[in-house]
C-alpha cells in the first residue's frame, strides 16, 4: 500500500513533468522541470538516501535549472507552440508513450518484482559508507569523473565562444 | 509502507512522458527537458533497488550519474546556443545543415 506522502509527491513530480513539456512559455517549462526534480529528491528522502537527495537538489535545482533558465533568456525563443508539431507527430508520440507505458507496466505487473519488499530490519546506511566507497573502491572513477566535468565545462565554453568579437578586439590589443 | 514496485511504476510513467516529449517536441530545449526526465527516472529506479538490497553502492552510482548528466546538460546547452547563433531559431527542424 502507498501512503499519502507518496501520492502527493507523485502528483507533484508527474504533473510538473507534463507541465514542463506542455507549458506555453519555455521559461515556465524550465521552472516546472526544476519542481519535478525536487519531487524526485523527495522520493530519494523517502528511500533513505538523504545525501543523494541533497546532491540532486544542489546539482539539478541549483545548477541545471539555472543554466536552462539562462539559456531560455539568452535565445529568446520567438514561438514555443510551433507549426512543426503536426497532428500526426503528436498522435505518434502519444501512441509511442502509451505503448511503452502499457508494455512496461504489464511486464512489471506480471513479473516476480511485485513480491519484492523493502528490508526494514537492517539499519539504514549512512553517509560514512558512501564516503568510504567513494574514497576506496571507486576513487579512480571519481578522478575520471572530475576530468569529465572539467572537459565538459571547457568544451561548453569553447563552443559558446564568439569569434567575431575576439577578432574585432585583436587590433586594439 | 511503500513497495519497490511503486517507485518502478513512477519511473515508467516518467520515461513514457520523456518518450512522448522526444517524439513530439521539436524545440531543442524541450528535447533536453525530456532527456533529463528519463535520466531522473533511471536514477529513481537505481535508488529504489539500492534501498531494497540494501547497499550503498547504488547511491554511489547515482551520484556519478547525476554528475555526468550535469556535464551533458552543460555541453547540450552550449550546442543549442551555437545553433541559435547560426539559425536564429532553436527549432530542430530548421537545422538543415545536419541533413544529408
Amino acid at each position: 500500500m502507498v501512503d499519502s506522502i507518496f501520492i502527493g509527491l507523485s502528483v507533484i513530480t508527474i504533473g510538473s513533468a507534463i507541465l514542463s513539456l506542455e507549458s506555453r512559455e519555455l521559461l515556465y517549462g524550465g521552472i516546472a522541470l526544476a519542481i519535478s526534480m525536487l519531487g524526485i529528491a523527495g522520493y530519494f528522502i523517502i528511500l533513505d538516501a538523504p545525501f543523494v537527495a541533497m546532491f540532486q537538489i544542489a546539482v539539478y535545482v541549483g545548477a541545471v535549472a539555472v543554466l536552462i533558465i539562462f539559456t531560455v533568456m539568452l535565445v529568446r525563443a520567438p514561438n514555443t507552440v510551433t507549426k512543426k508539431e503536426t497532428r500526426k507527430r503528436k498522435v505518434a508520440g502519444i501512441l509511442l508513450g502509451l505503448s511503452f507505458l502499457v508494455l512496461a507496466g504489464s511486464i512489471l505487473g506480471n513479473s516476480a518484482a511485485t513480491q519484492l519488499k523493502f528490508n526494514d530490519t537492517v539499519p539504514v546506511f549512512d553517509v560514512q559508507a558512501i564516503g568510504k566507497e567513494l574514497m576506496t573502491y571507486y576513487s579512480p572513477v571519481l578522478i575520471v569523473l572530475a576530468l569529465t566535468l572539467a572537459a565538459a565545462v571547457i568544451g561548453a565554453l569553447a563552443l559558446a565562444r564568439r569569434e567575431d568579437i575576439e577578432e574585432r578586439n585583436e587590433p586594439a590589443n | 509502507m511503500n513497495q519497490p514496485t511503486d517507485f518502478l511504476y513512477i519511473a515508467i510513467i516518467l520515461i513514457s512522458i520523456g518518450i512522448y516529449g522526444l517524439v513530439v517536441k521539436r524545440n531543442a530545449l524541450r528535447l533536453i527537458f525530456s532527456i533529463e526526465l528519463i535520466a531522473n527516472a533511471v536514477n529513481l529506479v537505481i535508488i529504489a533497488f539500492s534501498r531494497m538490497l540494501p547497499s550503498p553502492q547504488g547511491q554511489v552510482f547515482v551520484l556519478f550519474s547525476i554528475a555526468i548528466s550535469a556535464a551533458e546538460v552543460a555541453v547540450g546547452l552550449g550546442i543549442i546556443i551555437v545553433a541559435y547563433r547560426f539559425y536564429k531559431d532553436i527549432d530542430v527542424t530548421e537545422y538543415k545543415n545536419l541533413k544529408n
